[in-house]
């Protein structure tokens, strides 16, 4: 007997809500970052899972494109944490609120 | 109760506590160790819904290269100055507050008996005879070919972006060898 | 899965084991009597006869050692480091095919714990893993030098990852499988890859010493400027861990090598007499560990801004120029555009 799809789905929300709560609730740059991580994997858990249960790949291809965008976004997002840690002297969301570089 | 029960339990424990774990810890370093352990029980979980090609892919992308970029960048920026919440007041309450309701909205959403959508014609058995690998490829490069020259092109844009933010001007870089004079930025 | 599948696996998994484990120990050996060798010395020969008990001897006194953690160190992960620069190393000969099956108590037995059809992505996935110990060794000892040992370390194992990926792709889209056992098949009869794709075999060459932090590449550890790198701190059977972690690495990425571009166990009458695959395996295998030592005896260590360089403006275009050469040499094959001509 197999474990059926929608205990993955729910274990993919429950994942995807500590995420949200992650950026909610952090203020450091890369916990933040990483929090939206956690919600990408929890969806492409879900892709997963769906794709299975409906027999089809397209939601597999999905997620291969889902870390192509989370590989480009992370190389870029990181490059803008350290561009911000260089000029202000810290990670924190809160500290990056004046134009001025 | 199968064995496929059991170990899905493990790993969806594994999973869940290590992803609390990292929003909870107060070391960056922690956090991105917390946040591979949750994408290698991910991984597993991949496994046993029979696409062992994107468990090794997450592996190799997410553990392997995403996380190790983060490692990297926590550790170049050095220790952080401890907890980092409480700026907004009342923000950790109201953040668990709204994180509880969002996951009792979703699961109340996704709990269902049965999926309503059309079915795709890779069964199990398909999979088996093509190989897993031979299968996704038809599928990526015949019927998202579009798609996946697209995603080139924003890996090329990822990788100017980079290359781009990271770059010190000349000048920028002699300021930073000259002495500094009252810690001004 | 019968219980005797289970039983296979199990022999088999320790059987692995206990080879990996011989092998780091006598691997020690056998590189410092060859370097030694290489600089007219005579190496360790007093315990027992040629030498050959000094590992143990080594073990022995290691396992005596004071065990330190410095007192500024993050406890937890500077224990957990050194298990997971040998975990993944260990994992990663699971799906090396060591010869054809064999015929024991009446059950067909393959000479390979596990054939899967992802099993090269299964490779670098562990060995981008292996990165984490040693980061985790450098930063969690608190110790400047450590920590810079960790970070050169991790630059250059995914700087050199990259080219490694795309020398294995070359192979993968002639073989047209990502499982070493087809790969090994595909080179019967002689047609090893080495031939067919010599560029490739030296990029996985050069970039296999780099991933395994060998010299000359082994600046995360260079000690002239880093005292001993990302391992300064450990002492006593954690110190030996990494070590064994390294060697350890060193043969399961030979043992890929060996199959990727040398055939593997195949050879002359070795399906019909399985023992001589293992055989010519073995030779090869040990080819590739002699290699190892020779080029540590040999060539001096590079500059840190070298290192990157050759990474990425040589190996990496030079591999990426291999792939596309490779795949349109494929397409003509797969559509027989040599035999219009």
């Amino acid at each position: 007997m197999i474990v059926p799809v929608s205990y993955y789905l729910v274990l993919g929300a429950i994942l995807f809500s500590i995420g949200v709560t992650g950026v909610l609730l952090r203020r450091n740059a890369i916990m933040v970052f990483m929090s939206i991580e956690l919600m990408l994997n929890a969806v492409n858990l879900s892709f997963v899972a769906m794709s299975r249960a409906l027999d089809s790949l397209d939601g597999q291809v999905f997620v291969f494109f889902v870390m192509t965008v989370a590989a480009a976004e992370v190389a870029v997002g990181l490059a803008l944490i350290v561009a911000i840690f260089r000029s202000l002297g810290s990670a924190d969301v809160d500290d990056a609120h004046v134009l001025k570089g | 109760m199968s064995a496929q029960f059991v170990i899905f339990g493990l790993l969806a424990v594994t999973s869940v506590a290590t992803a609390l774990a990292m929003i909870f810890s107060r070391n960056a370093v922690h956090g991105v160790l917390f946040m591979v352990g949750n994408f290698a029980a991910v991984a597993l979980l991949y496994v046993l819904l029979g696409s062992p090609f994107l468990a090794a892919v997450q592996i190799l992308v997410y553990a392997g290269a995403i996380m190790v970029l983060f490692l990297f960048v926590v550790m170049l920026m050095g220790p952080e100055p401890a907890p980092l919440w409480e700026h907004i007041p009342g923000q950790r309450p109201l953040a668990l507050l709204f994180g509880l309701l969002l996951a009792a909205g979703l699961i109340a959403a996704v709990n269902v008996e049965e999926l309503t959508g059309v079915p795709g014609i890779m069964s199990q058995e398909v999979l088996e005879r093509l190989g897993q690998p031979t299968a996704l490829a038809q599928t990526l490069f015949e019927r998202y070919l579009l798609p996946f020259e697209v995603t080139s092109l924003l890996l090329l844009i990822g990788m100017i972006g980079a290359v781009v933010l990271a770059k010190r001007e000349k000048h920028e870089l002699q300021a930073e060898r000259a002495p500094r004079e009252g810690g001004a930025e | 899965m019968g219980t005797a599948d289970f039983v296979e696996i199990v022999v088999k998994s320790l059987v692995i084991i206990w080879a990996l484990l011989t092998g780091f120990a006598y691997m020690t050996w056998f590189e410092r009597r060859v370097i030694a060798r290489l600089q007219s010395r005579v190496g360790p020969n007093r315990v027992g006869p040629s030498g050959l008990l000094q590992p143990l001897a080594d073990g022995v006194k290691l396992m005596f050692k004071e065990d330190i953690v410095p007192a500024e160190a993050d406890r937890a992960l500077y224990l957990l480091a050194p298990l997971v620069a040998v975990v993944p190393a260990i994992m990663a000969f699971a799906i090396v095919p060591v010869g054809p099956s064999v015929t024991l108590f009446g059950r067909t037995i393959p000479l390979h714990l596990a054939d899967m059809n992802i099993a090269l992505l299964y490779f670098l996935g562990l060995g981008s893993l292996g990165v984490y110990g040693v980061v985790l060794a450098g930063w969690a000892s608190n110790n400047k030098y450590a920590l810079l040992g960790g970070l050169r370390a991790s630059a250059q194992m995914i700087s050199y990852e990259l080219a490694m990926g795309l020398a294995v792709l070359s192979v993968v889209m002639l073989a047209g499988s990502l499982s070493l056992v087809d790969i090994v098949n595909a080179q019967a009869g002689g047609r090893w890859f080495i031939l067919l794709q010599p560029v490739a075999f030296l990029i996985f060459l050069v970039t296999m010493i780099a991933e395994t932090k060998r010299a000359p590449f082994d600046l995360p550890e260079a000690e002239q400027e880093l005292v001993a790198g990302f391992h300064t701190e450990y002492s006593g059977m954690k110190f030996a861990l990494f070590f064994m972690g390294e060697y350890i690495a060193m043969i399961a990425i030979s043992g890929v090598a060996v199959s990727l571009f040398l055939g593997g166990w195949r050879g002359p009458f070795a399906e019909q007499v399985p023992i001589l695959g293992v055989l010519y395996f073995f030779v090869k295998l040990v080819a590739f560990l002699f290699f190892f030592v020779w080029l540590r005896a040999t060539l001096p260590r590079l500059r840190y801004d070298r290192l990157m360089h050759l990474g990425w403006k040589v190996l990496l275009p030079l591999s990426l120029a291999n792939v596309v050469v490779t795949a349109l040499a494929v397409v003509a094959r797969d559509t027989g555009f040599f035999g219009l001509w």
